[in-house]
């Protein structure tokens, strides 16, 4: 079975790594996310300050609603912590979150909807009336329940992200296969001898991978949309730092009303980016697996 | 000689969906693709299966590979039933009985280059590895691609229409099979490219000694490559014989409809015109009796009421009608 992976998937591989090069908006997107991990990684280095650290001025005062200054670029929040500190922080949680949900979402969805749509029958129908289940569920109210139970922990939000999001990219993958598994070379391998599994795996899996990144890269945002969501209600992680968290840190303290356009624009704004980012990849990803839309 | 591949009986429905007012009475629609098909084919020879679109043909051939499972009747291979294997019985069935596809341009994994392509059967035969590259190398060679190292690199969409159903030839010769189906092997291909591809299988399936069942609606590739030539209408087998006794003295009336139907460079060779009527009917609710008498011209009351059936009639015929065509 060496190889197989040797010879067939580079192929697959191959035209995932060179896509950004041919389309402009993938190449934004991923360069938003190069830097964005950069950010992470970095973190420490670029903000050594830790974010929920409380600051004083020089004269022992509370260094409370700071405007931007050489020191904090963005300023300081109502409890005097470093607004920059939190953003480049923020950076992790985001990732983490999207990340750690993209994998789950894209493998859980690959598998069922590989299963579903090439076994069908039973099997299927059981494993998409389970994905109506999850997909009747309402977005936020089931997160926000979830995470009330479990604890509000950054795993807990990926878990309820993974519950909700897998049926979609499920779906697809599913109707996909179900167009891969009548194509004669599927049939063909069946003559040769190939046992289902083998089939499935080998013949009609590869065929199907592009489609599982393109839900990956837009788990990815719906994933720290959530979580930012979930923070800004308060039902966050209240360890961790996030875009989300310091939204609502920011709207609880009225910092709106009060114009500290420093707090509130710039996690706002990396949001937007990250979101956007994945978008912009998971359309280039769409036109590598549909050719057709190549140039619309 | 004896016979390696028997049908007896076979029938093959394919469910629809069923409207409300049938669910409630009960009824279970089904294309009836096969309706009682029995026949023998003897070991190392050449059998055409010829017949419109929607007759059935494909559905045969898929059968015979156990690529789907007959709703009734049996079918054996080698003296063993195709029914019960599983397991080792049908990696054995696997390693010995191969298809030729009608598209070469999709029966190849788009994915897979050539040299994967054709491993593929040796892969799924427990073949060692080290006899992979002997066996493809030879097997490139029977389809007369030589200069197999050109190709084992290349990707499917990279070799033309001619070339890539020699590839599929090889990886159908690859295992050295007994039997072989071809499904309309050239009606995809370019009609430059046919001849060669027709003279090539003829070759192969002379110098391996194969037993070949060709699926086709086109009788003059049948006249060229098949002795016997089995003619399908609507799901039944109407008249079996030789292929040159079928072409000249076709006996049923579709055949004779079928045959006086191709064109001909010898425009001294008599042929019955027998015109026919309308067009195949739904193979869900075939006529009563006799599946072609609403497009028969000769058709008569005993034609509703029973179905012909397959009986002797001269010259080595079989042919289901109740006329006697003598």
């Amino acid at each position: 079975m060496a190889g197989v992976a040797e010879t067939a998937t580079p192929t697959v591989l191959q035209r995932i790594a060179s896509m950004p090069l041919r389309d402009p908006f993938a190449f934004v997107g991923l360069s938003i996310y190069v830097i964005f991990a950069l950010i992470a990684l970095l973190a420490d280095v670029l903000a050594p300050m830790p974010p929920l650290e409380i600051l004083f001025t020089s004269t022992g005062k509370l260094a409370a609603n700071l405007p931007p200054s050489l020191d904090y670029p963005f300023g300081t929040t109502n409890l005097g912590r470093d607004i920059y500190a939190q953003l480049i922080h923020g950076t992790r949680s985001a990732l983490a979150v999207g990340l750690s949900a993209a994998i789950v979402v894209s493998s859980v969805g690959t598998v069922v909807g590989l299963v579903a749509g090439y076994f069908g029958g039973r099997i299927d129908s059981l494993l998409m009336r389970i994905a109506d289940m999850a997909l009747s569920l309402p977005f936020l109210p089931f997160v926000i329940v979830l995470t009330g139970f479990l604890g509000a922990s950054t795993s807990n939000i990926v878990l309820a992200v993974a519950l909700l999001l897998w049926p979609n990219s499920a779906r697809v993958i599913r109707s996909q296969v179900l167009t891969v598994r009548e194509r004669t070379y599927v049939e063909a391998a069946r003559v040769t001898g190939a046992s289902s599994w083998r089939i499935l795996f080998v013949h009609v899996a590869p065929n199907i991978l592009p489609l599982s990144f393109v839900y990956a890269a837009i788990a990815i945002g719906w994933a720290i949309i959530t979580e930012a969501s979930v923070s800004f209600l308060g039902f966050g992680d209240s360890e961790s730092v996030s875009w989300g968290y310091m939204l609502q840190d920011a709207f609880s303290s009225q910092a709106l009303s009060r114009g500290q356009y420093a707090w509130f624009v710039p996690p706002g704004i990396c949001i937007i980016l990250i979101v956007v980012a994945g978008f912009f990849i998971s359309r280039g990803y769409e036109e590598v697996f549909m050719p057709r839309l190549r140039g619309r | 000689m004896a016979a390696l591949v028997e049908l007896r009986g076979v029938v093959k429905h394919f469910p629809v969906a069923r409207s409300l007012g049938e669910i409630v009475r009960g009824k279970r629609p089904a294309v009836r693709a096969l309706d009682g098909v029995s026949f023998d084919v003897g070991s190392g020879d050449a059998v055409a299966i010829v017949g419109e679109s929607g007759c059935g043909k494909t559905t045969l051939g898929r059968l015979m590979l156990k690529l789907a499972e007959p709703t009734g009747g049996s079918i054996a291979f080698d003296g063993v039933a195709l029914g019960g294997l599983s397991g080792d019985g049908l990696r054995d069935f696997r390693r010995q009985a191969q298809l030729v596809f009608q598209n070469p341009f999709d029966a190849l994994n788009p994915r897979f280059t050539i040299y994967r392509a054709v491993a593929e059967p040796l892969v799924n035969a427990r073949i060692d590895k080290a006899e992979h590259k002997d066996r493809i190398e030879k097997a490139f060679r029977r389809v007369h691609l030589a200069d197999f190292d050109r190709y084992f690199d290349k990707y499917p969409h990279q070799l033309s229409g001619g070339q890539l159903q020699r590839v599929v030839l090889a990886r159908a010769l690859v295992l050295a099979p007994r039997f072989l189906v071809a499904d309309e092997p050239v009606s995809m291909l370019d009609v430059s490219v046919r001849a060669g591809i027709l003279t090539l299988m003829r070759e192969i399936r002379e110098a391996m000694g194969l037993t070949a069942v060709y699926i086709s609606h086109d009788l003059a590739l049948v006249r060229y490559l098949c002795d016997r030539t089995l003619v399908m209408y609507l799901g039944r087998i109407v008249e079996d014989g030789p292929t040159e006794a079928i072409v000249r003295r076709p006996r049923h009336p579709y055949t004779r409809a079928l045959v006086a139907a191709v064109p001909v460079p010898d425009a001294d060779q008599s042929r019955i015109a027998l015109p026919i009527k309308g067009n195949i009917p739904d193979s869900s609710e075939p006529p009563s009796g006799c599946h072609f008498r609403d497009r028969c011209p000769l058709a008569f009351a005993r034609c509703a009421e029973e179905a012909p059936a397959l009986r002797e009639a001269a010259g080595g015929h079989r042919v289901a009608c109740h006329l006697e065509l003598a």
